[in-house]
């Protein structure tokens, strides 16, 4: 072999040459991380295994900063009796009744969706409906929460349309109907947009499947797409030296998506779990086959052998340290016995699935990679999953937070409008804000259809899925956050997220029951950021303790920002809920005239980062709205009751944009005005625009009103009649009306004009 | 014995449980077909549901009109079958010449996923009997490549043969003449880039409503089964 070509670290060479210099710096590997792999091991790792410990020791894989935090979803956690599998496996698993359970978990692929917005988005759709695939589920549908810079910077114009087509262009090709999310911009998000994706599926409750190697002489099969050289990262410095000069080079660090390639692995999955033709399966996503080799061995008997050679290659090129680094998508492995192989290659076959074996379950603890008969790797697969790092970051509350809460958006601070006049211009001014303006534009490039399930999606309060034609059962899901509450205040930054959440679900008739979330924060290493991820963990982990929803998965996305300037802190929250039968969901639409709105819960004089100081004053200062816990939880039952009980015609939750937000959307909706009366004892600008959290507008006819505000009053939650729905206008007496018409124009105009 | 209403599934097939629900809910036996298996398993009609067929990378149905459920099912639609072809199904149909003109990229370039208004045209087909001409109907387009394209002298032909199945009220796309489906000379084979299997049921249908209008085509079929003689394109 000439010098010039690569050559193979195996083990034996790693102990003979125990000086050998290693580029552990450049995989991200601290000095005393790679100290402590070398103390595992007894001697320097070859160059595979330093690979692989990089990757799974990487805050990514490891959760090494956010670990000690994360820990309070489960000292803090409500006992439930319908958690069936909580934090730590690919997802959470939910129990909904019959013999019908639910997992779904919500996931970050921010910065590849910066760098290159189309492949970004779509491979983080593909990412996490293997994951809700890998727990035995056939995936139902997606969410997709987003945040982008101002929208008008030209950059958001690179990448929202990319973002936005590359989720559709990557789900719909899937066959799963998009049904909820977000899309809200600030100048915080510039250069650092989040693409967060939920995926829920479904499958019966005997057969969940989990990611472990059990039984010594299984066979390990690597099926799906073959092993490409995208996705690679860092891993290049590791024989860069000594590579062959005829390589190819130039990579995409970011992962190249084949959807048609998943929806046939999603199908071909589905018929063998059906079979039960598999013991242990994981997919192959972040660190590629480092992962699920040791993620499968490590949770199974203890050991793996396996073939590395043997593993089908796009590029025939790549080394053993890319091809464990490699993130190629539309990969799985899984453990099958070999007495299942002929059937579990039949299916692979029909569905023109390449399945290869690559390795054997064994009993002796280690996890053993060869290439080409030469040991590469010997490890402990324990010493990769469990043993990583775990670091307690330093954190301090920052010293501009008490100035930032004590700028409290008050009169005197903040001009507010006071005439019939300045409150109509402000009304139309907020309605067409990027962030309260319909998002149509995005949203008609998502199949919400197909399956022929979906009972509400996009501008509904939630999602809702039907999961039985027979008995009506569904589910609800909503995703909120809010990055400048959080901002003002981490720890009830992201009770509020969680709040909405669950109030969007209530919202819809159906009773929320569990909770995933995705962290979204600036860098971990400067202490004011720690802070606010510790805050926001400790407030999230009371909220769910409180209104007994128990997180059940999530992700963690450190280092979202530029230089020193992160993003707001954004905990983004989504809420699952049952119905008992999606024929009584509520909608959000005024639909019939005559009807009588009431206002539910109350209103105070509540600006710390709302949209209005946003979109007026350009301001965020003081502190966001009060969350009420226990007022949420009496709203959600009211909510839930009346839609149970047939008294509600409509209902909206209250939030971004404040209670004249809720109403022209649902009068543009149902295609009908309103006659507002706003209660005496407010401030006419209050009750418009406060975001006083524990809120909702809802409909009821008239015959039903009393039963309603008694259920109200029963639980000593505040109700009022605020109107009725009513002609073509909507028209808030004594201070302005508005055609509606001009609401629709003003509303829906936005986002063509900006992105058409 | 209720008719057999047969649904292809090809890899990257999207919509063919919706396919298979529609047959059912018109209380006809829906049977699921695969691309690889020419047989047609007595089925008295197809539905080509949407998708992505193999993933529709080189133009969208051209790789599915060479598989062999569609060789049988070619030769047996030009001896009557009725076939309905929708979306995906609609561009496998174009590409297999049992309908002429193609489907291309929309003119705003993008996916687009609305309910939009058509007006049925054509009531003399195996899909459409059980409309009215001039009807307005809410059918949902789910679609990126819905633009119906043909040379002038066919359009011609397609209108003066009464072949035109559905229009739309506002034309989302671009499509030449405002056309949303046509039918072959025989009035059997019927291609629709508009989905009425998402347009079958109160509770999943277009809100707001009317949520069913995509019914009668699965019905219509149903009673050109019982009295075939009916088409008359």
């Amino acid at each position: 072999m000439s010098e010039n070509k690569y050559q193979v670290d195996t083990v034996e060479r790693a102990a003979e040459t125990p000086g050998t210099e290693q580029p552990y710096e450049a995989l991200g590997v601290k000095d005393d991380e790679y100290a402590r792999i070398r103390e595992i091991l007894g001697r320097r790792p070859t160059s595979s295994e330093l690979a692989m410990y990089s990757v799974m020791w990487s805050e990514h894989c490891s959760y090494k900063s956010s670990k000690v935090h994360l820990k309070q979803f489960g000292d803090k956690a409500p006992e439930v009796d319908f958690l069936l599998v909580g934090p730590g496996e690919n997802a959470g698993v939910v129990d909904v009744g019959g013999d019908l359970a639910v997992t779904f978990k919500i996931e970050s692929h921010n910065h590849p969706s910066y760098v290159e917005p189309y492949q970004g988005a779509a491979t983080g759709v593909g990412g996490i409906v293997r994951d809700i695939l890998t727990m035995g589920a056939r995936p139902v549908a997606v969410l997709d929460p987003l945040r982008f810079g101002p929208a008008d910077a030209a950059d958001t114009h690179r990448v929202l349309p990319g973002v936005v087509r590359g989720i559709g262009g990557y789900g719909n090709s899937l066959g799963l109907p998009n049904i909820g999310g977000e899309v809200v911009f600030d100048a915080c998000y510039s250069g650092n947009p989040l693409v967060n994706a939920l995926s829920v599926g479904v499958l019966k409750k005997s057969e969940i499947k989990l990611a472990k190697a059990d039984g010594p002489g299984n066979r390990v099969v690597l099926f799906g797409a073959r092993t490409g050289g995208d996705g690679i990262g860092g891993a290049s410095v590791l024989a860069s030296a000594t590579f062959d000069e005829d390589k190819p080079s130039k990579r995409p660090s970011v992962q190249v998506g084949d959807p048609f390639m998943e929806k046939v692995l999603i199908e071909c999955c589905l018929e063998i779990y059906a079979e039960d033709l598999v013991t242990g399966i994981q997919d192959l996503g972040a660190a590629g086959l480092s992962c699920a080799t040791t993620e499968l061995a490590a949770a199974g008997t203890g050991g793996m052998d396996v073939q590395l050679d043997l593993a089908p290659l796009r590029d025939a090129t790549l080394v053993p340290e890319e091809i464990l680094m490699s993130e190629s998508q539309e990969r799985m492995m899984a453990v099958v016995t070999p007495e299942n192989l002929p059937r579990f290659f039949a299916i692979c076959e029909k569905w023109d699935v390449i399945a290869t074996v690559i390795g054997t379950v064994t009993d002796t603890g280690r996890l053993r990679l060869t290439w080409h008969g030469e040991t590469i790797v010997d490890v402990d697969p324990r010493t990769l999953a469990h043993q990583g790092p775990v670091y307690e970051r330093p954190f301090h509350r920052p010293s501009w937070q008490d100035g930032l809460q004590a700028d409290a958006p008050t009169e005197e601070r903040l001009a507010r409008p006071k005439t019939g006049d300045e409150l109509r211009e402000t009304v139309l001014r907020m309605i067409a804000s990027p962030n309260l303006a319909d998002k149509t534009w995005v949203l008609e490039q998502y199949d919400h259809r197909v399956r022929g399930n979906t009972v509400l999606a996009h501008g509904e309060d939630s999602g809702m899925l039907r999961l039985n034609e027979e008995d009506g059962l569904g589910i609800a899901l909503s995703t909120d956050g809010n990055g400048r509450y959080t901002k003002l205040d981490p720890y009830t930054g992201a009770q509020l997220a969680l709040a909405e959440a669950y109030r969007n679900v209530a919202a819809t008739g159906a009773k929320p029951l569990a909770v995933t979330d995705c962290l979204n924060f600036g860098s971990p290493e400067d202490p004011e950021v720690m802070w606010q991820f510790a805050e926001a963990c400790r407030g999230l982990a009371d909220a769910c303790l409180q209104l007994g929803t128990p997180v059940t998965g999530g992700n963690v996305s450190f280092y979202n920002q530029t230089g020193s300037e992160a993003i707001h802190p954004t905990p983004i929250i989504g809420v699952l809920g049952v119905i008992d039968d999606v024929a009584r969901r509520t909608r959000s639409a005024f639909e019939t005239e005559g009807e009588i709105l009431l206002l539910v819960g109350e209103t105070r004089d509540e600006f710390g980062g709302s949209e209005w100081a946003h979109v007026v004053h350009g301001h965020l200062g003081g502190l966001p709205p009060k969350p009420d816990l226990e007022r949420e939880r009496q709203l959600a039952e009211i909510l839930i009751a009346g839609s149970r009980d047939g008294m509600l015609s409509a209902a909206h939750d209250l939030s971004d944009g404040g209670l004249i937000q809720a109403i022209v959307e649902s009068c543009v909706r149902g295609g009908h005005g309103a006659r507002v009366v706003l209660p005496s004892e407010l401030d006419p600008f209050v009750a418009l625009f406060s975001e006083s959290a524990g809120r909702a507008v809802v409909v009821v006819p008239r015959s039903e009103e009393k039963r309603f505000t008694d259920m109200c009053n029963f639980r000593n939650v505040p109700v009022a009649r605020i109107g009725v729905v009513d002609g073509d206008t909507l028209d808030v007496q004594d201070q302005f009306s508005i055609p509606l018409d001009e609401l629709r124009e003003a509303w829906t105009g936005t986002f063509p004009k900006l992105f058409g | 014995m209720p008719a057999r209403i047969g649904v292809v599934t090809f890899p990257g097939t999207q919509d063919d449980t919706d396919a298979l629900r529609a047959a059912r809910l018109v209380g006809a036996e829906p049977v699921a077909l695969w691309h690889r298996d020419p047989s047609l398993h007595d089925v008295d009609a197809v539905v080509l549901p949407g998708g992505f067929s193999y993933g529709d990378y080189l133009r969208c149905g051209a790789i599915a009109r060479f598989s062999p459920v569609m060789e049988s099912i070619i030769s047996a639609a030009r001896e009557g079958l009725p076939v309905l072809g929708i979306c995906n199904g609609f561009q496998i149909l174009c590409e297999s010449h049992l309908l002429p003109g193609a489907l291309i990229r929309n003119a705003g370039t993008l996916f687009i996923n609305r309910d939009v208004r058509l007006r049925v045209e054509s009531t003399g087909t195996a899909w459409t009997s059980d409309y009215a001409v001039g009807q307005e109907i809410l059918i949902p387009i789910k679609n990126g490549e819905g633009k119906f394209a043909a040379d002038e002298k066919t359009l011609d032909e397609l209108e003066a043969e009464g072949r035109v199945i559905a229009r739309y009220v506002e034309n989302p796309n671009g499509s030449a003449r405002d056309i949303a489906g046509i039918a072959n000379a025989a009035g059997n084979v019927v291609g629709l880039m508009p989905h009425p299997e998402h347009a079958i049921e109160e509770l999943t249908g277009p809100y707001p409503g009317p949520a069913t209008d995509g019914l009668p085509f699965f019905t219509s079929v149903l009673q050109h089964l019982l009295n075939p003689e009916l088409v008359d394109a």
